[in-house]
């Protein structure tokens, strides 16, 4: 998907250099969670994005499409190329035809501020519940606290 | 001195007893209604004050949860996604919460539904959250209701919150094909906009008009989304509803603080007044006794 974009992307700038780069050319970005705003409807270069139909990076003029955020870190490349670095617990990313991009997670939160020993902690209780759970809804609750455990400490290293 | 006092005491309990409909009967009873009006006024001054710092903390989360909102029902506007005729069930979702005192916000989000439900009463099902719209409807449309759900509003909603609501919901047997989440929008302090939000089904999703050009999706995926955009546009709808609440009491124990204070005024003036007779007509008793002597 990502190889696609980045084509569609390659032969539109072909046929507008010689016009004004409009709005359109440009990504009007969204990233909110819960607790916290990122981005409103702002512009930035590139969006790496993790998710269960695999990971993939969103430039602007992406072909419209949704996806299901699965945990880890999106990496979002601001215009001044700064590179920003978000753990996202689970949510969803939609982009539009009109180039806008609007992912909303759970929780969110920027991957500086995660704390190592607190990460494994969770993997580790993940792990415990799992072990201990009977019913077949607690073992997917626990399932997915695993893979949300597993991701955090991925992030943080 | 005190001798003369001791004297006219007794006087005076006889008075009581004898005409208990005017004299010191009236004060007593002016004074007994003076101190539970000031009472109230405390007691809706401290009401205010709680909800002007939970409003001020709701306004803030507020402010945070708006793009979640606005993002989860952008989809739905983008992909021009619309009701399916041949299927009329209709799920409404009313927001609202446990508490009262706080002026017609309740009120509202249930006169829009019973507008709704008294044009078509079959094919609509209600999800009540929040005891207050509950207890409304019930009276008249208890069978529509399927699902309802309180302690909501004592503590601000968390996200956690609305998706437990959105499970309830996706798990309930009703099968909709569209929906609408029926909340107060916060516009400032002194209003509030009853609005809706669209809700949709899978079926209706993949019968949209424009979702051809949405690349590389399959059900699975849709209906993980749309489960997921449920729940955010449950929690905007939720921090809404919990701003205008507070907003609106806090406007609703002000009047009422005022209208304490007006009713302590009057009887402030009352209660001074029928002080001033009973002593002009003690002294007039006292003074026509003595030249009744002479």
């Amino acid at each position: 998907m990502a190889l696609r974009s980045v084509t569609r992307l390659f032969s539109r700038r072909a046929l507008s250099t010689t016009t004004v780069r409009g709005y359109s050319d440009e990504m009007s970005f969204t990233l909110a969670s819960g607790n916290q705003v990122f981005y409103d409807a702002k512009s930035v270069k590139q969006v790496d994005v993790p998710s269960f139909s695999g990971s993939f990076g969103i430039l602007p003029k992406h072909v419209p499409t949704l996806a299901v955020l699965k945990p880890g870190v999106v990496s979002v490349i601001e215009d001044s190329g700064n590179v920003k670095k978000i753990f996202v617990s689970s949510g969803t990313v939609t982009i539009n035809e009109d180039s806008s991009v609007q992912i909303l997670a759970e929780e969110a939160h920027p991957v500086e501020s995660l704390d190592r020993s607190a990460a494994q902690e969770v993997l580790s209780k993940a792990q415990s519940s799992m072990s201990s759970a009977s019913t077949e809804q607690a073992r997917a609750e626990a399932a997915i606290a695993i893979e949300v455990g597993e991701a955090l400490v991925k992030a943080v290293e | 001195m005190l001798g003369r006092f001791g004297k006219v005491t007794p006087l005076v309990t006889q008075n009581v007893q004898l005409q208990p409909q005017c004299g010191m009967a009236t004060l007593k009873a002016i004074s007994i209604r003076l101190k539970s009006v000031k009472n109230i006024q405390k007691i809706t001054q401290s009401m205010k004050m709680v909800s002007a710092a939970k409003y001020s903390r709701a306004e803030r989360e507020l402010k945070q949860v708006r793009p979640i909102g606005d993002g989860a029902k952008q989809f739905y506007e983008k992909a021009e996604v619309g009701p399916i005729a041949e299927q009329p069930q209709k799920l409404v979702i009313a927001v609202t919460s446990d508490r009262g005192l706080c002026g017609a916000v309740h009120t509202s989000v249930a006169r829009h539904i019973r507008n709704e439900l008294a044009l078509d009463e079959q094919n609509i099902k209600v999800v009540c959250v929040g005891d207050k719209s509950r207890a409304i409807l019930s009276r008249i449309y208890g069978k529509n209701i399927i699902l309802a759900c309180n302690e909501i509003g004592r503590l601000p909603p968390t996200f956690l919150d609305a998706s437990k609501l959105a499970d309830a919901i996706l798990k309930s047997d009703y099968k909709f094909s569209t929906g609408e989440i029926v909340y107060n929008r916060f516009k400032s302090v002194v209003s509030y906009n009853t609005q809706t939000l669209p809700v949709f089904s899978l079926s209706c999703v993949t019968a949209a008009p424009k979702l051809s050009v949405y690349d590389s999706l399959d059900d699975e995926v849709v209906q993980s989304y749309l489960e997921f955009s449920l729940a955010s546009l449950l929690f905007y709808s939720m921090k809404e509803g919990a701003c205008s609440e507070q907003s609106s009491r806090m406007t609703a124990m002000d009047n009422a603080s005022k209208n304490a204070g007006e009713m302590i005024d009057k009887l402030t003036l009352t209660f001074n007044r029928t002080r001033q007779a009973v002593i002009t007509r003690e002294l007039i008793e006292i003074i026509s006794g003595a030249a009744a002597l002479d």
